[in-house]
């Protein structure tokens, strides 16, 4: 073979890198588009309410997915201390996901319910109150910025665009539901939700 | 659990996979052949035409890949083909082996659970108070009430502000084993209401008799003003008394034990928070997260907890 004409053509050589390198993306990702698994939500899903959504922004606004991640593997080690694996049907109201790649902290994909409000607040406040040995930095501004809400129902609208199933009812009211609301408020209620559709670890 | 990874690819997906993996794999083998052999052969005088490329002097010949190189390359396809056999990779079909990531996870939670449960069963059997004493399974009680309570209770027991002190014998839901039981498995969740209503000289009357149940520092005024306010408004919840009621998880206010005493904050403050705010404790059910059996085993180790003094 003349691997002269590749190598001296170069439109040529794009083109067939080109196809090169996405045939990778075309067996392993294209599939996912058209299976159910990945793209009916599980039973029992319902998209953030207003104020978790305003908590998602603040997590991903404060960087919490550089120390946490969300992303539970099927591993015995990890549904013990976790919880249940993620599953996709739990993500398809997720964009973008959070499910991070980094655990200086725990993953946090299951931390629904586990504390109490009163916790995460103290925690957040100042993590040494509440766990000493902790290393997280504290966030004592969220308890002193509070939410307007005007861009949330443009987030919601966005959010619809691409597949959430948000009402009308929901986003005419979503200024209102997190107006004057504190910072904080909204990321306890976005963490006390997360991973909450699936129940039981084993 | 739910059969989530079941749903197999439908046929023409499966089929799109397997043509790209399978085509890939034989294209990669025919460029690998194809480029085996050159059609620059040397001349009489053993010199052999190169690519024509130069750099300063240095000229790139045509040769085809060294033989080591080129089994390299042949043995990874070999390897690809192989795995391709024994693991699930050519859409839905699931590998000679019959391996899943699911299927693995599946293994290992029967494998501990096998491994486990009788350790568990036989726990399960002993009394509270009698295995509280049985140094092995506080053990392992420990590693599960650092696991999953020093979170909010601290890696001593002794709680934080708003978080019980487990090692103390204050208890607001009772200390026996049958109440640690019920918390551990059920959760709780402490109500007390705002006393705001009140007005602020009503609640500092009420602050100061609260200090003088416990002994502390008070106005004997305000707080002989403020005992009619207790008996009124306090003392269903906390008694009459002022020792409180473990039924409703009302806390004893006469044994100086300030749960939310902040930080840095005075004993009077935070009763006069707590009156003007009120509280929210909740402590979250542990049954569905650990499971019975290390609810047991728990309820032993905070039982036990007050053998350490």
């Amino acid at each position: 073979m003349k691997h002269e004409i590749v190598e001296k053509n170069v439109g040529l050589l794009a083109v067939l890198i080109l196809v090169a390198i996405s045939f990778g993306g075309l067996a392993e990702i294209v599939p996912l588009f058209f299976q159910k698994d990945t793209t009916e939500p599980v039973e029992g899903l319902r998209p953030l309410t207003a104020l978790e959504l305003e908590g998602r922004d603040i997590y991903r606004r404060e960087g919490c997915v550089g120390c946490h991640s969300q992303m539970i593997r099927p591993f015995r080690a990890e549904t013990e201390r976790y919880g249940h694996y993620n599953v996709a049907g739990e993500e398809v109201y997720e964009h973008n996901f959070l499910w991070g790649s980094k655990r200086t902290g725990p993953d946090l994909a299951r931390v629904g319910g586990r504390y109490s409000d009163d916790w995460h607040r103290a925690h957040m406040y100042n993590p040494r109150d509440v766990v000493p040995e902790s290393i997280m930095p504290a966030y004592p501004w969220l308890f002193e910025r509070t939410l307007d809400g005007e861009a949330t129902p443009a987030k919601m609208r966005t959010l619809r665009q691409l597949g959430v199933p948000y009402t009308d009812d929901d986003i005419a009211t979503a200024t209102a539901d997190v107006r004057g609301q504190q910072e904080i408020t909204a990321l306890v209620a976005y963490l006390q939700q997360l991973g909450t559709v699936l129940e039981g670890t084993r | 659990m739910n059969n989530l990874w079941g749903d197999s690819l439908s046929s023409f997906w499966s089929a799109w996979i397997i043509v790209l993996t399978l085509g890939t794999i034989a294209a990669s083998v025919w460029i690998l052949l194809a480029n085996r052999s050159t059609d620059k052969v040397p001349d009489a005088d053993g010199n052999i035409e190169t690519t024509g490329h130069a750099a300063d002097g240095i000229e790139e010949y045509d040769n085809p890949l060294p033989q080591w190189w080129f089994k390299l390359f042949i043995l990874t396809v070999v390897f690809a083909l192989g795995y391709l056999v024994l693991y699930p990779g050519l859409g839905n079909y699931a590998g000679i082996l019959g391996w899943s990531q699911e299927g693995q996870w599946e293994e290992e939670v029967a494998d501990a659970h096998e491994r486990f449960t009788p350790i568990f069963a036989q726990y399960q059997e002993i009394p509270i108070p009698e295995l509280a004493r049985d140094a092995d399974a506080m053990q392992v009680a420990e590693r599960i009430f650092q696991n999953n309570c020093a979170v909010c209770h601290g890696s001593n027991a002794q709680g934080s502000y708003g978080f019980p002190d487990l090692t103390n014998d204050d208890w607001l839901y009772g200390g026996e084993p049958e109440n640690i039981l019920t918390t551990l498995t059920n959760g709780r969740n402490g109500l007390m209401p705002s006393w705001q209503q009140l007005g602020e000289n009503n609640i500092e009357n009420l602050t100061q008799y609260v200090l003088s149940l416990s002994n502390l520092e008070h106005d004997e005024e305000r707080a002989a003003s403020g005992e009619s306010t207790f008996l009124a408004a306090c003392a269903a919840c906390h008694a009459p008394s002022g020792t409180g009621n473990t039924a409703l998880g009302a806390p004893d206010l006469t044994n100086d034990i300030w749960l939310y005493q902040a930080p840095g904050q005075t004993v009077a403050d935070s009763i006069r928070q707590t009156l003007r705010n009120g509280r929210n404790g909740h402590m979250p059910a542990q049954a569905a997260y650990i499971g019975e059996e290390r609810v047991h085993l728990v309820a032993a180790y905070v039982y036990s907890l007050r053998f350490n003094d």
